[in-house]
């Protein structure tokens, strides 16, 4: 019954979201503002529709009604209450209703805008939104219905439905498969919200850039009403990015944090996009420049976003993090190939009027705008370097009826000096002058941090260091530290020359008068001190493997490993778990024990856990080789040091802390728009 | 209006010209790293009719794993194991009733064509019977291939198994 009623919830919402699209368009074409506003209460109202939908399906997934498909795929009487939860998104179908929930939660922030003074973008804002409601929540409704229960056909199948002609309900089973102990981790319960909430807060600045062009409004009034928007979104992608990587690096036991594998590529592929975006939109509102660039942008970030819940919803790539094939593949293609067709074509149209206010031309080449340019270039060659990538096994195929596929290090030879030239970029952009910078006056303000950064390859040198990538990526890392840092101290010296501040005064004053551009160096630090864990994983990393009896050790790197014990146990969810005691020396000197654990689930499903132990200079990953005959007489080891990983996790901290700089809402004096609401409110009583 | 214009041209070329050569660049980059990095993917028949041809290559080949041939050495963390042909692509695979029967199918057909692996490392969770190995590696002359890589893949585990209650 529950099931029955989210369904038809589900559907409710779905022509809710249709009547919103089309009674915005009706309302912006007949200019009749009731249509408009009509349309904008409806999507209000789906909000808390979809809602109650997710909360119906949460309470199936608590109370554990086997009988709903879905249900028993994710949850099993053991899962603790958290789990069953967020097991919302453990399956296909269930994401697919949260990403719907998502997208009319913040549809819903967006129709609450203070909308008087950007009236003529509402409707479009309104289509947008609802148009990509409707296309998911079709999704849930024809193709992955999460309250779908079993069946027994009337022709004998089994099939999951939700009401069949002529079916027999199947019994409702004692309990479900349960989720996947693999996803059962902190950071893959985090994941998936953090990377759909990326996902879904890019439809917001998309829809403003389609009501733009098609009103016809093309200055960047758009880009400034969505610039939180856009933040908090690139912020949550981000995070959601580094989750899945730790999640990867804690779980999966293969010593790495990132494969290459199509979907996580998938992920990246939007984030390529809508970083640079994050920057030229700055020129844009600072010299009305980039106007075109910018369009073409944000639309691939949100064609980008669709593909990359296509990549992992139709299993059309064989990977890792496949969803089970479904019909879901060619809805996804239709949706994308018109959405594309239609945002270019609007583009185009409004092409002439997206002329730059200033001529790039007109513009030295290493002016900022340059800069600027050049990584967005930069970034569009990495994007295409991911394309290619994931397309080529299918390009090749269709040529040579022969798939051929590149691997992880054809990603990194080819996108290894890209990101090198990118953070160079980050180190001298923000020295560079707008318009008439040249190579003078970015050498005029760079030689002083170029001092202290230059010492770095030096003191490597010295230490016996000749890995020629290593000297240049931490030379690069730190002049974007070292420029990151001048930049501040910079700004300190003048408030303290200037107002007679204190440092810390001038600092807190510094940082909160330009928010976006100290937030921006904060996240550049970040950037930096993350490029030392890539160095350190991807040069320097080791690994070697054995064997061991009880008492034995090997080595690695300079550690000593020494297997002390093996213990047996059986945990509270009744898994079998065995845990080796490894004790880990170097140069003689006892530093801690190591528990890597081998755990085998009730159904047979067994899951690696890695023993880490990680400081700032490395991490010693050890995992516990799984055979049926790991006994304290003989259990294979493997080890891999890693250097430096830590500095990914402590710099993804930096990096949210820089954009909460960046973003966090201004305390804006609320007189003024009072006022001007009142008047609007006169003049429309007269 | 001239000077300007002429300045525009003049300034424009530097950008088309500075714009072109990173491109130049990256399109060299991808080229180069998709001739280093090219593996070709196929299937255990595939790469028996490339005989000889294939000796050396990197190769991507799956395969269905035969439970009953696997063999690993803890000591020298060796492991070898048989895998039978399946067809590669999705839609064959859906036409035969899914991942799972195929791989079944595969297992038990002694006609089928089988593809003796050697991997080098831990053994890992989800080789079992009837489990999916895709592997990266090279052919050796003697008839066995070298794997580098192993990736596992469980239908059963995946969604879409019918509960057991449901199945009878």
């Amino acid at each position: 019954m529950v099931a029955i009623f989210g369904y038809g919830v589900l559907w409710v919402s779905f022509l809710l979201a249709l009547f919103s699209a089309s009674a915005a368009v009706y309302g912006y074409f007949r200019k009749e503002d009731r249509w408009v506003e009509s349309a904008r209460r409806a999507v209000i109202l789906t909000f808390p529709l979809v809602t109650l939908a997710t909360y119906l399906l949460i309470y199936l997934l608590v109370t554990g009604h086997y009988e709903i498909k879905y249900v028993y795929d994710v949850a099993s009487n053991e899962m603790p209450l958290y789990l069953r939860v967020t097991a919302l998104w453990g399956g296909q179908e269930g994401s697919l209703l949260f990403w719907s929930w998502l997208m009319s939660a913040f549809a819903y922030g967006a129709m609450l805008h203070e909308w008087e003074r950007d009236r003529e973008f509402l409707p479009w804002v309104e289509a947008v939104t609802a148009i990509t409601l409707a296309f998911f929540l079709s999704l849930s409704l024809a193709f992955e219905n999460p309250f779908a229960r079993w069946w027994s056909t009337s022709s004998g199948q089994v099939a999951a439905m939700i009401r069949p002609l002529g079916a027999i309900p199947l019994p409702t089973p004692p309990d479900g498969a349960g989720l996947n102990p693999l996803l059962r981790h902190p950071g893959m319960i985090i994941h998936p919200p953090m990377l759909y909430m990326g996902f879904v807060g890019f439809v917001i600045p998309f829809a403003f850039a389609i009501a733009a062009l098609v009103t016809g409004r093309t200055d960047d009034r758009w880009i400034r009403l969505t610039r939180r928007w856009t933040l908090w979104a690139w912020l949550f992608l981000t995070c959601g990015l580094v989750l899945g990587m730790w999640w990867a690096y804690d779980v999966l036991g293969w010593g790495g944090y990132w494969s290459w594998d199509p979907v996580e590529i998938a992920a990246l592929m939007p984030w390529l996009v809508a970083t640079p975006f994050l920057h030229t939109v700055m020129i844009q509102e600072k010299r009305g420049m980039f106007k075109q660039l910018n369009m073409v942008l944000i639309i691939l970030t949100y064609l980008l976003v669709i593909f990359g819940t296509f990549l992992t919803r139709s299993g059309v790539l064989s990977s890792v993090h496949a969803f089970a094939e479904s019909g879901i593949g060619p809805m996804f293609f239709i949706f994308i190939g018109i959405t594309l067709v239609a945002s270019f074509a609007l583009l185009i149209h409004r092409w002439k009027d997206l002329k730059s206010e200033t001529a790039l031309a007109s513009t030295s080449m290493f002016s900022r705008e340059a800069l600027f340019l050049l990584a967005a270039l930069l970034f569009a060659g990495i994007l295409i370097v991911c394309f290619w990538g994931i397309l080529f096994p299918l390009i090749s195929e269709i040529i040579t009826n022969q798939k051929i596929t590149v691997g992880p290090p054809f990603y990194k030879r080819a996108v290894g000096p890209l990101f090198g030239i990118l953070l160079l970029l980050m180190g001298v952009a923000p020295l560079s002058a707008w318009t008439y910078g040249n190579l003078k006056t970015i050498g005029r303000s760079a030689w002083k941090p170029a001092i202290p950064a230059a010492l770095v390859p030096l003191v490597l040198i010295a230490d016996g260091q000749r890995n020629l990538f290593a000297l240049s990526g931490f030379s690069l890392i730190a002049f974007v530290i070292c420029v990151t840092l001048y930049e501040f101290g910079r700004g300190i010296l003048a408030r303290g020359r200037s107002m007679g501040e204190n440092p810390f005064v001038a600092l807190w004053n510094l940082v909160s008068r330009n928010r976006r551009r100290y937030g921006g160096y904060i996240i550049h630090l970040s950037i930096a001190i993350i490029g030392l864990a890539v160095i350190g994983i991807e040069l320097f990393q080791t690994t070697t493997q054995q064997s061991l009896a009880a008492g034995q050790s090997m080595q690695i790197d300079g550690y000593t490993l020494r297997f002390d014990s093996l213990a047996q146990f059986t945990y509270v969810d009744n898994r079998i778990v065995t845990r080796a005691v490894m004790s880990v020396f170097r140069n003689g000197q006892y530093l801690g024990q190591l528990y890597p654990r081998y755990d085998l689930f009730m159904d047979g499903q067994p899951m690696t856990i890695p023993a880490i132990r990680s400081t700032l200079t490395d991490d010693l990953y050890v995992v516990l080789v799984n055979w049926e005959g790991i006994s304290a007489a003989q259990a294979p080891f493997k080890v891999y040091h890693n250097p430096l990983v830590s500095w990914l996790w402590l710099g993804s901290f930096v990096l949210i802390f820089g954009t909460l700089v960046a973003a966090w809402p201004d305390a804006e004096p609320v007189v003024a728009p009072v006022i001007v609401r009142s008047v609007y409110q006169t003049s429309a009583a007269d | 209006m001239q000077p300007t214009s002429k300045i525009h041209k003049r300034g424009n070329l530097k950008f088309i010209l500075g714009g072109g050569l990173i491109l130049v660049a990256i399109v060299y980059l991808i080229f180069s790293s998709t001739q280093a990095n090219a593996q070709y993917f196929m299937t255990v028949d595939e790469l028996k009719a490339r005989g000889s041809a294939a000796v050396g290559q990197s190769v991507r080949v799956s395969g269905a794993v035969d439970g009953s041939t696997i063999t690993y050495d803890p000591k020298a963390m060796t492991l070898a194991f048989e895998v039978a042909q399946v067809p590669g692509d999705n839609a064959t695979v859906a036409a035969e009733g899914g991942l799972a029967a195929v791989l079944h199918a595969a297992v038990i057909d002694p006609q089928r064509a089988r593809l003796p692996e050697v991997y080098n490392g831990p053994k890992p969770d989800l080789l079992k019977n009837e489990a999916q190995a895709i592997m990266t590696g090279r052919m050796s002359q003697d008839g066995v291939f070298y794997a580098d890589e192993l990736l596992l893949k469980c239908p059963t585990k995946y969604q879409d198994a019918v509960p057991s209650q449901a199945a009878k």
